[in-house]
């Protein structure tokens, strides 16, 4: 009963969010296109269940995505755990210790990523476009790697709680320098990658990782060290997809040495 | 009706999958690393029941309305060719599209029951709407300031690696003397920004306005607009969070 309140009042909350798009599209659609919308029945449903479906998705979000990513936090780093896996009491416990957490971090990461159906078809048009250099398969996996370490060394910084901008200077710093030398092909698909992999399911649960990490290690504030892993999921594919690229180059130069003889712009073109 | 079964069923099926992968990792995690009952088992199955249900209809309904509007709208905007229309249109697609953004909603709720739990802010529910209110209008501006930059960019030609390497240097810069309890949040809100409802209707935007002009390659210029979008969201939290 108290569920079907909840979420009547979210549904009720996500009619407000998505009210603005809505004016916003029949004005314009009015006055600048001058013609007015020919279905607009099913324009009508259509926004019924966005705002419906929003509504039972942040109810689910409160009663699930959050509790479980802040329950595994809490298992994952629980004295007795830990006491379990490594045998040293809560003290005395070093980075090292908390191997189950990036372990955790680094599944969650990839599988999550692997399964994103943006990723999917980002991909497959990478892959016709490539003419089949860039393989579907390769670069789910690149970008998968890619969220599985970002979130991992995510957990790594909050569990240390070292200062987040230090490594988003030094990720960036490496992104430019490979945008330097990548081929030239694979760096909108590298930059893009980056936006598409934090899916609207993913997100939540990983924030809540965090969060329940800064809260349950000792020493560190949810203010201060909770946050930053969507940064590092969004960071880490854009370098994962440009090293994936570089490779694909090698792999062809090692393959084909007649490419050698060739112009380096035209090789580089052709590879990707 | 027929039709419209099928493409519903198609969405569950992909709010399925973007949930399995989690399940399989966790329950994995449960029954071999910690080996103890969990408690609310059954809450947090309804929850993930809703979860589904509520991805569903929300895509389904994006789809049906959202998408083919905003991309008409898109498509004929760039076509007609007004600046000034095409600027405004711009900023308001951003605005609006992240002002629904489900992901972000969460977030910033999360943040301002962090922030008050904390002290940084009073801990009233009124409060605690207001910091998250706050914190999604400041993105929701970001993001709208960013599709403005991101079509003029396309329509002068100014070169996109230059400006966003610029961005993340201005970035860095204004992080040294924000407040340590905003960066965190500032950083995650800009990979926050670019999720469902935002990418298609973006994209759209940038493929139509690249197209409609001559010797420009669509698939880069589409794509600049987004990473536009992940860039400013940084910038302007971090300035909210010196500001308030």
């Amino acid at each position: 009963m108290e569920l079907i309140v909840t979420s009547a009042q979210f549904v009720v909350d996500s009619a407000v969010d998505i009210l603005p798009i809505a004016v916003f599209l029949a004005v314009f659609q009015r006055l600048i296109v001058g013609e007015s919308l020919a279905n607009w029945k099913q324009i009508f449903v259509g926004f019924l269940f966005v705002v419906v479906g929003l509504g039972l998705f942040l109810v689910g979000l409160e009663e699930t995505l959050f509790p479980l990513g802040r329950l595994m936090a809490q298992q994952l780093t629980d004295p007795a755990f830990l006491y379990d896996s490594v045998g040293k009491a809560a003290s005395a416990l070093v980075w090292q210790d908390y191997y189950w957490v990036y372990l955790f971090a680094l599944a969650i990461g990839f599988s999550t990523t692997l399964a994103e159906p943006a990723l999917i078809a980002v991909s497959m048009k990478a892959n016709a476009v490539s003419g089949g250099a860039i393989g579907v398969w390769g670069l789910r996996v690149a970008v998968a790697i890619g969220v599985g370490v970002g979130v991992s060394l995510g957990c790594f910084r909050i569990i240390t709680g070292m200062p987040l901008h230090y490594f988003i200077a030094a990720g960036y710093l490496v992104v430019i320098l490979q945008t330097v030398v990548a081929p030239k092909l694979i760096v909108p698909l590298a930059y893009d990658s980056g936006g598409v992999t934090t899916s609207t399911v993913t997100v939540p649960l990983i924030t809540a990782l965090g969060l329940g990490l800064s809260e349950a290690v000792p020493g560190r504030s949810a203010l201060l060290d909770g946050f930053g892993l969507v940064a590092f999921a969004s960071l880490f594919p854009i370098i994962s997809v440009l090293a994936y690229g570089q490779l694909a180059v090698l792999r062809e130069r090692v393959s084909d040495p007649e490419t050698d003889s060739r112009d380096p712009e035209e090789e580089e073109d052709n590879a990707l | 009706m027929k039709e419209s079964l099928i493409a519903l069923t198609r969405d569950a099926l992909g709010s399925l999958r973007d949930l399995l992968p989690i399940v399989v990792v966790i329950s994995s995690f449960q029954l071999f690393v910690f080996r103890e009952p969990v408690a609310g088992l059954l809450s947090m199955a309804t929850g993930g029941l809703l979860v589904v249900a509520g991805l569903t209809f929300f895509i389904f309904g994006l789809r049906l309305a959202l998408f083919p509007v905003g991309e008409g709208l898109a498509h004929a905007l760039a076509r007609k060719g007004s600046v000034f229309w095409l600027v405004v249109f711009a900023f308001l697609l951003g605005f609006g599209t992240t002002i629904a953004e489900p992901a972000l909603i969460a977030i910033a709720a999360e943040a301002a029951e962090v922030a008050a739990d904390a002290g940084a802010i009073g801990s009233s529910e009124e409060a605690k709407i207001d910091y998250a209110f706050g914190l999604r209008m400041t993105v929701a501006l970001a993001v709208g300031t960013a599709l403005v930059i991101g079509v003029i960019r396309i329509l002068a030609n100014w070169s996109l690696p230059i400006m966003i390497i610029g961005g993340y240097f201005l970035v860095i810069l204004v992080t040294t003397i924000a407040p340590k309890e905003i960066v965190g949040v500032a950083y995650d809100s800009g990979g926050v920004t670019t999720s469902t409802v935002t990418v298609p209707l973006v994209a759209a935007l940038g493929v139509g306005l690249a197209s409609s002009l001559r010797e420009r390659n669509p698939m880069t210029d589409g794509f600049g607009l987004i990473a536009f979008a992940s860039l400013t969201p940084i910038l302007f939290v971090l300035i909210y969070g010196i500001v308030v």
